[in-house]
């Protein structure tokens, strides 16, 4: 069996987690701030990918980063670089699907921090970058550990944008998804329920790791 | 060398307007209902609010001016704030929580500090623990240690002994007050509990829906309130703005009274033991219904509802010695008891 398309899909989930981990937790931060007004419209416009089907949100991005689109011919005429039907295409399609995720449970644990602990922390002489690495973060941990996991949980399993801003090319673009579909088409129903089986057990161990992780910070406030 | 504050601030419909001064007058008092200002005041003076206007020094170094675009962020100010909860960091141990309220020194310096301030704190054995597993004594002592290993040159204590009741409340309250004896800043204690201010506070201010009324010392605050405002909070139960008439009476409407006073004035107290049975012929008396008596921690206070009186008003006064009650009673109060109030009165 040819193991790229798990290494493939890990590789795109985890980049793609990466970087919505500081977008959406930055996001949360800043629009927290901003005045009800804004903070409305900015909330719809940055969960709207949630609601979305993945095939509107790869349509939306096939129309930005298209070869023959403004960003995607900027990007090919300015640094040579295709921005669709590449593995990282994907992992811009993964993250724009999976942002919403981490923004709106980083923004619940943010609106839940009780500020006055920030407050101690700035009239103890602590820095703001140091009040929101050390104190903010860790008090909010709970809820933006979840939200992360959950955002990789769903960037393992994205499909539908994938499939339309990545394609599938067996060895370069093929990810566990699109894997299955394409076996599935090809009626190679043997090889598809391995893929399949795959799948399921990376899930499990993703949500049990979740799990372990919040009992375990639990465990030691407690202790 | 004190804190002197002056400052104007509008949060919506709320409006703050405060001056005092500590000086000479630490341990200083802000008394004030919920609402009345008391935390943004506070959090103005450590920069964690920004006021509209005004000024703010300490020891001769000016935290905030308006006028002169300055403005110090609360790292800078060297403030100690003791929060309502205690705001102790709920992921760090009572070690590291000490740890982050040391401002300089190497590591080992640090480290040193925080060791002796657990000895002079009584926190030994529990370094290692989590906040969310102390007891409320050693929270406020964890709080206080981190706040005064930082040296700083102002303490601000923001109702530290709302959220508790009866005997911990006068443990901790006994215990801040023996911990803070050593600190050579200047402190101001905000709460709106009177008693707190006259066992705690050298001086005090009243705080009123976000004004600041005149600083004067704690007892003469409490036992001769010079406003409204001010005898409520200082616990007087029997308080009513009035009008002034002539030949030195002032007329009550919720009473239905018509008082001589020896001053004119725009409210008036009555001193529930100053309130007494008429003697015959006696001055300033009338004719009341007695509604009940209930029996209070130092006293029995019988309550009176003056003949005319307002629907819900009721005038308490100490029950005499001896006395026997029939279901209407004359009584009386005489003009100098009565403490003359105006609405407000304005800091110079």
């Amino acid at each position: 069996m040819d193991w790229y398309p798990l290494w493939n899909s890990l590789r795109i989930a985890l980049i793609a987690t990466g970087i919505v981990f500081f977008l959406g937790i930055f996001a949360a931060y800043y629009a927290a701030r901003l005045p009800k007004a804004i903070k409305g419209v900015l909330d719809v416009v940055l969960t709207l990918p949630l609601v979305l089907p993945p095939t509107v949100v790869g349509y939306l991005l096939l129309r930005l980063l298209g070869p023959k689109r403004p960003l995607g011919a900027l990007f090919a005429g300015q640094f040579g670089v295709r921005l669709t039907m590449t593995w990282w295409s994907a992992v811009i399609a993964t993250a724009v699907v999976i942002f919403p995720l981490l923004y709106r449970t980083a923004r619940g644990a943010f609106e839940s921090f009780d500020e006055s602990l920030a407050a101690a922390g700035r009239t103890l002489g602590k820095s703001n970058t140091y009040v929101f690495w050390r104190i903010r973060m860790p008090c909010c941990r709970q809820g933006i550990l979840a939200g992360t996991v959950l955002a990789f949980a769903r960037a393992l399993g994205e499909y539908g944008a994938t499939s339309m801003i990545a394609g599938y090319t067996p060895g370069r673009t093929a990810t566990i998804s699109t894997t299955v579909y394409q076996l599935w088409r090809l009626d190679n129903d043997a090889d598809a329920f391995r893929w399949v089986l795959v799948n399921i057990v990376l899930s499990a161990i993703v949500l049990l790791a979740m799990n372990f992780l919040e009992r375990r910070s639990r465990a030691k406030r407690r202790a | 060398m004190a804190l002197s504050v002056s400052i104007q601030k509008r949060l919506g419909s709320f409006s703050l307007d405060v001056s005092f001064s500590t000086d000479g007058q630490s341990p200083f008092g802000l008394l004030g209902a919920s609402g009345s200002g008391k935390s943004v005041t506070l959090q103005c003076i450590a920069g964690i609010l920004t006021p509209d206007r005004g000024r703010i020094e300490l020891n001769g170094r000016t935290l905030f001016d308006s006028e002169r675009k300055i403005n110090l962020p609360p790292q800078k100010r060297n403030i100690g704030y003791l929060f309502q909860q205690y705001a102790l960091f709920p992921n760090m141990t009572v070690e590291q929580n000490l740890l982050a309220g040391v401002r300089s020194g190497s590591r080992a310096e640090k480290k040193a500090a925080v060791a002796d301030a657990i000895r002079r704190f009584r926190l030994d054995g529990t370094e290692k623990q989590y906040p969310a597993t102390l007891s409320g004594g050693q929270q406020q002592r964890t709080a206080l240690a981190r706040i005064l290993v930082g040296q700083p040159e102002l303490l601000l204590l923001d109702e530290p002994f709302s959220a508790l009741d009866g005997f911990l409340k006068w443990q901790l309250e006994w215990e801040l007050a023996e911990y803070l004896k050593p600190f050579s800043g200047d402190v101001v204690f905000v709460t709106h509990a009177r008693d707190e201010i006259r066992r705690l506070c050298r001086s005090a201010c009243v705080l009123e829906h976000g004004r600041s009324e005149a600083s004067l010392p704690a007892d003469a605050l409490l036992d001769r309130p010079q406003t409204l405002a001010a005898a409520q909070l200082a616990g007087f139960r029997n308080v009513t703005a009035v009008r002034a008439e002539a030949d030195g009476f002032v007329f009550c409407p919720a009473w239905n009274l018509r008082l001589r006073t020896e001053k004119p004035c725009q409210a008036v107290a009555l001193p529930e033991n100053a309130l007494h049975p008429a003697l015959p012929g006696e001055e300033n008396a009338f004719l009341c219904r007695v509604a009940g008596e209930v029996s209070e921690d130092a006293q029995t206070t019988v309550l009176l509802i003056p003949d005319g009186a307002e629907p819900g008003t009721v005038l308490c006064m100490q029950k005499p010695e001896g006395a026997l009650l029939s279901e209407t009673l004359r009584v009386a109060i005489a003009p100098e008891a009565v403490l003359t109030l105006g609405s407000r009165i304005v800091t110079t």
